[in-house]
């Protein structure tokens, strides 16, 4: 009876299509328990925050009172907002003092740590600034700065040579881009390192036998078979570098720097979000810089064809 | 013979060598050497500033060793020194609770490293491994998070967190890194994958369960590559100033504030006469203690995870 009744159980799961089957397996079970948490942050925390940015842009949330739908308002209002245009135009100065500097001075420092010395040491002092948080970095060049008793000024005035304002209206900008820089070439020094590993020693000895100097062999091996890496660190630099904020806070919080110098995107975005609690308009300049952060990605990786390599 | 083949083969690098001590060289070290010393430079500026008597400093701007050695800041920001005593130091009146940020840092740090371990480990060993419906395509589903830009994250967490009544408190710095990343769970997944399959496929025949295999084969296996995420999250949290700040109620809770936020608000409430310079350097100097020490302990390790941090 109880055999007959097993056999019988067992013809109805064998019936059972292989999907259901699968479903219904342990493997699936456990499978769901150990994705469950991950995949819970994922979506509350990542996907939807994205989805509900665009929702929130076409409303007049403010936190308190009900939020409406208003259609493309915000939009309409940002394309005639001086701020807004401002802050980009302050954002983009940043980052074309940032980037260009920050990725040639990796690239150098990169091959000459790895002509030089493959030393752990060198490669740990380069990124020693790296490790040390936003907040801290920008108040230790604050104090080097300083008009009055940082030393650069000091050493300029023992000189007899005029002092500079670095963190005045017309300086504040390119200081916080030396700053940034500072924190983060030996980041990109490292990622620019790694890549130059994979480059095969025999392409430079070919290129030695036909008579490419250092010089020529850096842009005719070196430079071309990089492409992959210098893509991904222009790539997340430059986004990076779109949302600048944490030094700009620490300069120049909550007024947005001397003569609003430091009003940057993202300084816009939560001075509206946060001081003004106009979350709906807030979310709309996010979405412009969303938008300008995907272009320009997009258009990097096609410049770049980043997802080939010369090495086949 | 064979000893005349091996000097000959010796002389030669060694005359090459001798040929690249060349000027192209000299000039190579020179930069490295330079950009060694524009990166320790403010790094001791730090020390220089912490243990000056700041009443003096304007006085020595160019001094390159502390102005009138003194722990007097470093007692001020721990609050070893009554208000008055700071104010008549120079100092800043309002005591830093230092010891209550460190503490909070600590603990948000503590639980965004474990959780996002153990739910990046968990997720990635079901997407490397086991066999349920729908895993690619919720696989793929981290991959365009991995590369979507998260400028638009902010507001909609922030309002989630708002409606959950967590602004100002530790959970809501804590929950969206808390169970983990995209980058975390693909970084893995890569590496699970790299195992050998052998070792688990001869526990299965021991008769262990999915759990077992993960828990006592395939984490033991895996230590370097946890090390890295935890290197990664460790200092991605112990860095983070944005999120902590609006989460953590900017600074006015107390109970919420980590250092890099405290260290914010303590320069902002300086903007007039001359902040505390030599506090704000006390204060970042105990600040970087402990990425000092992760540094001592796991040195190669952190440049070799950041490295690899690149690679996503």
């Amino acid at each position: 009876m109880t055999t007959q009744a097993k056999s019988i159980e067992s013809m109805r799961v064998q019936a059972r299509p292989a999907w259901v089957r699968q479903w219904l397996s342990r493997e699936t079970f456990i499978a769901g328990l150990f994705i469950l948490p991950s995949l819970f942050g994922l979506m509350t925390f990542f996907v939807f925050p994205t989805l509900r940015g665009f929702y929130l842009s076409f409303t007049n949330s403010d936190l308190l009172t009900r939020a409406d739908f208003i259609g493309l308002d915000n939009y309409r209002k940002l394309i005639a907002d001086g701020q807004f245009w401002s802050s980009l135009q302050i954002t983009t100065y940043y980052v074309l003092l940032n980037i260009p500097f920050q990725t040639a001075l990796a690239l150098g420092l990169a091959t000459l740590v790895d002509r030089l010395t493959k030393s752990i040491a060198v490669r740990g002092v380069i990124l020693l600034p790296f490790l040390i948080p936003v907040v801290m970095v920008t108040l230790v060049w604050l104090t080097i700065f300083d008009f009055e008793l940082g030393p650069i000024n000091g050493f300029l005035h023992l000189a007899s040579l005029p002092k500079i304002a670095f963190l005045n209206q017309s300086l504040i900008i390119p200081s916080l881009a030396w700053i940034n820089t500072w924190r983060h070439v030996g980041y990109v020094t490292l990622l620019v390192f790694a890549g130059l590993q994979t480059i095969p020693k025999e392409l430079y000895e070919a290129a030695a036998i036909d008579g490419a100097g250092e010089w020529r062999s850096f842009w005719s091996v070196t430079l071309p078979l990089l492409r992959p890496v210098m893509a991904f660190v222009l790539v997340t630099s430059v986004i990076g570098s779109f949302q600048v904020w944490d030094s700009v806070a620490v300069a120049a919080i909550p007024s947005g720097g001397p003569g609003g110098a430091t009003r940057v995107i993202f300084w816009y975005i939560t001075n509206l979000a946060f001081t003004r609690f106009n979350m709906g308009y807030a979310a709309a300049v996010a979405v412009a810089l969303f938008l300008i952060s995907l272009a320009i990605a997009l258009v990097q990786l096609r410049w770049f064809r980043a997802n080939t390599s010369d090495l086949g | 013979m064979a000893a005349g083949i091996s000097m000959s083969r010796h002389q030669e690098p060694r005359q090459a060598a001798r040929r690249r001590i060349n000027l192209g060289r000299v000039v190579a070290w020179g930069c490295l050497i330079l950009w060694i010393a524009i990166t320790l430079l403010p790094v001791y500026w730090i020390v220089r500033v912490a243990f000056s008597t700041q009443r003096d400093l304007l006085a020595n701007p160019t001094s390159l060793l502390p102005v009138n050695f003194t722990f007097d800041a470093f007692k001020r920001v721990l609050g070893l020194v009554p208000p008055d005593e700071a104010l008549a130091q120079g100092g800043y009146s309002k005591v830093l609770n230092f010891w209550l940020y460190l503490r909070t840092t600590a603990i948000v740090t503590l639980l965004i490293t474990s959780g996002s371990i153990t739910f990046n480990a968990l997720a990635a060993y079901a997407f490397a491994r086991l066999r349920f419906p729908l895993r690619d395509k919720l696989f793929s589903l981290y991959i365009v998070t991995l590369v979507m830009p998260t400028v638009l994250n902010l507001i909609p967490n922030f309002i989630l967190i708002q409606r959950l009544g967590w602004v100002g408190t530790i959970q809501g710095i804590v929950a969206p890194a808390f169970l983990g990343s995209a980058f975390g769970v693909f970084f893995l997944r890569q590496f699970f994958l790299g195992l050998n399959r052998e070792l688990e496929e001869a526990a299965k025949l021991d008769g262990a369960g999915i759990i077992g295999i993960f828990w006592h084969v395939v984490i033991p296996l895996s230590v370097p590559a946890l090390a890295t995420i935890f290197i990664l999250s460790f200092m991605t949290t112990w860095n983070d100033l944005q999120w902590p700040y609006f989460a953590g109620g900017a600074g006015r809770v107390e109970g919420a504030t980590v250092l890099t936020v405290a260290l914010l608000v303590f320069r902002a409430q300086q903007q007039s006469g001359i902040p505390d310079f030599t506090g704000m350097m006390a204060g970042t100097l105990i600040s970087l203690l402990p990425m000092v020490g992760l540094f001592l302990v796991l040195g190669r390790k952190v440049v070799d995870s950041i490295q690899f941090s690149g690679f996503k």
